[in-house]
């Protein structure tokens, strides 16, 4: 015991004396604080990854910083190339129009430039986007509610909080029912958030005497809607599709619940997948520049299980 | 008692310098049978039992906290940290019945335990917020714009950015608090029409009504007629966290949850409420059942809006904004530039 003690602090040792002799990189992470389900998984994964990369590459340091809003983001950027001379930054844009510019000026400044998610509104600044494909997150919706009800039937949309996200994903959606004798009765925004879309589907239970099935397009707006329903005692409903896989939601996926039969990915982990590749573009001769974009995912019953995180907590 | 002010005017009339019957009273109700004849006229399950009680149960939440704003206002105070004490409350509690779950199972008591951290928490935040006002004297906008973070942020890290969700056995057998009820009324409704009741009478026939009102409309004068400024608004603040405690006792069973975006904005809409009730924003005068027709307008405009498809839903906002900004107008009269 006592001797693996004194191995672990002669590596720790070794480990901290390192960076005098290799050459130390930074790279700096820059993403929104945690203000929903799905960002408090971003942030949950990104700490992961920093943690996880900075035992493995020992001359690779990190600095993480979370914002409440753009202008906080702007100063975070600034600070990291002011006061930390990082060698990369990995960013995933509170907005794309305020973001755009200071993002550029770190570019400009010979840095690294990965931005994730949320692209910038100049193209070609940086040096690898990484990001979720929205179009073909509500495309693969569409489809599973075309395949779900294919005598036809009437559909309720909650939708995002009004921004380009959202509306590529209802286009995607919109588009794959096309053809199909699924009808869209209403969209109505429920702002990703579980008390709005509560409230909204309450609403829409009292419209309309029937309803088929229900695209949540986020899993804290199925929670939501799914309580309406419920405390409705309405049984017409036969599933609600939600979506981004939040654990919960994946469990009773893969538990058969008949309510929740599927889900779609839009992995919060791909903040991971950022850091992680640009780590390796830092570390190796392997090329990483270019677009990476994480498909999403129908999840069933079949293959839940291998989207169940259940540290996570989101 | 020591009787505050002039005891010789007429008491109604001492802190209402208006006319008896003017657009300021009627304006608030002229504004919501508007809305709900417009309601009834675009859809006909408007007026179903179901639509009513979704509409009256939803707004208890706030409306239970404007009451108790309406107090603060009139004495002339403000609180802006209520949605994050809200959502800090919901948080708290659902992490005090989980614990407690081992130890009691699920039953009556862990409930009542539940509801007394709930009121606990409530109390001890607006008495802080209370305290840092009255003894420091510091601005109320700064020290509630402050707690308003403070709180936010600690619901965010309780939660590690995720969702404290009630365990699932607790949440069914919580539930009813929220969906069931007496003769067809849910328990949310019946707790706001009491809350609401007893604020009317606290603020018309009571001398602690009177003492805010006088607080609110003059500081000076009230301190020299013997009123206990510091305490009588302090204890508006603690009475408005006590108030936030019970909503949030009517929330969680509702979804069993809370996260960083419960209870978003929540502060915003009780003030608005307080504000097209009539209550007088700086201070002085405050209406508590104008306060209960300002939160059915507000969330009348909302359910109206989901029920039909008139506007873009991206014009929610501005619609809401809109009758907001009409329904104080239609009270305005014979008082222009004031």
């Amino acid at each position: 015991m006592k001797r693996i003690l004194a191995g672990l602090c002669l590596t720790t040792a070794m480990s901290l004396s390192a960076p005098a002799f290799a050459e130390t990189k930074t790279v700096g992470v820059s993403i929104p604080a945690a203000t929903h389900g799905w960002a408090g998984g971003m942030n949950y994964f990104a700490q992961e990854a920093v943690k996880r990369l900075e035992a493995t590459y020992p001359d690779l340091d990190f600095v993480l910083a979370t914002a409440s809003d753009p202008a906080k983001q702007v100063n975070d950027i600034e600070d990291m190339v002011a006061t930390r001379n990082i060698s990369a930054l990995v960013v995933l844009p509170f907005e794309s129009e305020p973001l755009t510019g200071p993002v550029k000026a770190v570019a400009d400044a010979g840095v690294w430039v990965t931005v994730v998610d949320r692209g910038l509104s100049v193209e070609g600044i940086e040096d690898l986007y990484v990001a979720g494909d929205n179009p073909g997150f509500g495309r693969v919706a569409g489809e599973f509610v075309a395949g779900a009800l294919p005598e036809g039937g009437k559909v309720v949309v909650l939708r995002g909080i009004p921004t380009t996200i959202d509306n590529e994903r209802v286009e995607g959606f919109q588009a794959a029912l096309e053809g199909s004798s699924v009808e869209i009765l209403a969209m109505e925004h429920g702002n990703w958030n579980r008390d709005k879309a509560f409230e909204v589907m309450q609403d829409f239970l009292s419209k309309y005497p029937q309803i088929d099935a229900v695209w949540a397009s986020d899993d804290d707006m199925s929670v939501g809607a799914l309580a309406a329903i419920e405390a409705a005692g309405r049984k017409d409903v036969k599933f609600v599709l939600g979506g981004a896989g939040m654990k919960e939601m994946i469990a009773r996926t893969r538990d058969g619940d008949a309510m929740i039969p599927a889900n779609v990915t839009y992995p919060p982990a791909m903040i991971a997948t950022a850091i992680e590749v640009t780590a390796l573009g830092l570390v190796s001769s392997a090329p990483v520049s270019g677009r990476f974009v994480i498909g999403s995912v129908l999840v069933t019953p079949e293959n839940a299980a291998q989207y169940y995180f259940p540290d996570s907590p989101f | 008692m020591t009787a505050p002010l002039q005891p010789s005017s007429p008491p109604p009339a001492a802190f209402a310098p208006r006319r008896r019957i003017s657009m300021t009273v009627v304006g608030p109700i002229l504004a919501l049978i508007l809305l709900a004849a417009l309601g009834a006229w675009l859809n006909p399950n408007f007026l179903s039992a179901a639509n009513i009680t979704n509409v009256l149960a939803r707004s208890a939440f706030i409306g239970i906290i404007a009451v108790g704003m309406t107090f603060v206002i009139t004495a002339g105070g403000l609180d802006l940290s209520v949605g994050s004490m809200a959502a800090f409350i919901a948080g708290l509690m659902i992490m005090v019945m989980n614990a407690a779950l081992p130890s009691l199972g699920v039953g009556i008591p862990i409930v009542l335990l539940g509801m007394g951290a709930a009121l606990l928490a409530g109390l001890l935040a607006g008495l802080l917020n209370g305290l840092l006002i009255t003894r420091l004297g510091i601005e109320a906008f700064i020290v509630t714009l402050g707690s308003m973070g403070i709180y936010r942020s600690l619901v965010t890290w309780l939660a590690d950015g995720g969702t404290l969700s009630l365990d699932f056995q607790l949440r069914s057998f919580y539930q009813p608090i929220y969906y069931g009820g007496i003769f067809g009324v849910s328990w949310p409704i019946i707790v706001f029409g009491l809350v609401a009741v007893l604020g009317e009478i606290v603020m018309r026939s009571t001398v602690f009504g009177r003492w805010c009102a006088a607080i609110g409309s003059n500081e000076q004068v009230a301190k020299y007629s013997s009123v206990r400024v510091a305490r009588v608004r302090l204890a508006t603040y603690v009475m408005l966290g006590l108030l936030v405690g019970l909503a949030v006792i009517m929330y969680v069973p509702r979804l069993g949850s809370a996260s960083a975006s419960t209870g978003l904005l929540w502060e915003l809409e009780a003030i608005a409420a307080v504000i097209i009730g009539g209550t007088l924003l700086k201070g002085g005068f405050g209406r508590v059942w104008g306060t209960v027709v300002g939160v059915l307008i507000l969330s009348l405009i909302g359910n109206i809006l989901n029920l039909t498809d008139l506007v873009s839903p991206y014009l929610n906002g501005a619609i809401q904004g809109l009758i907001i900004v009409l329904a104080v107008i239609l009270q305005r009269e014979g008082k222009p530039g004031a």
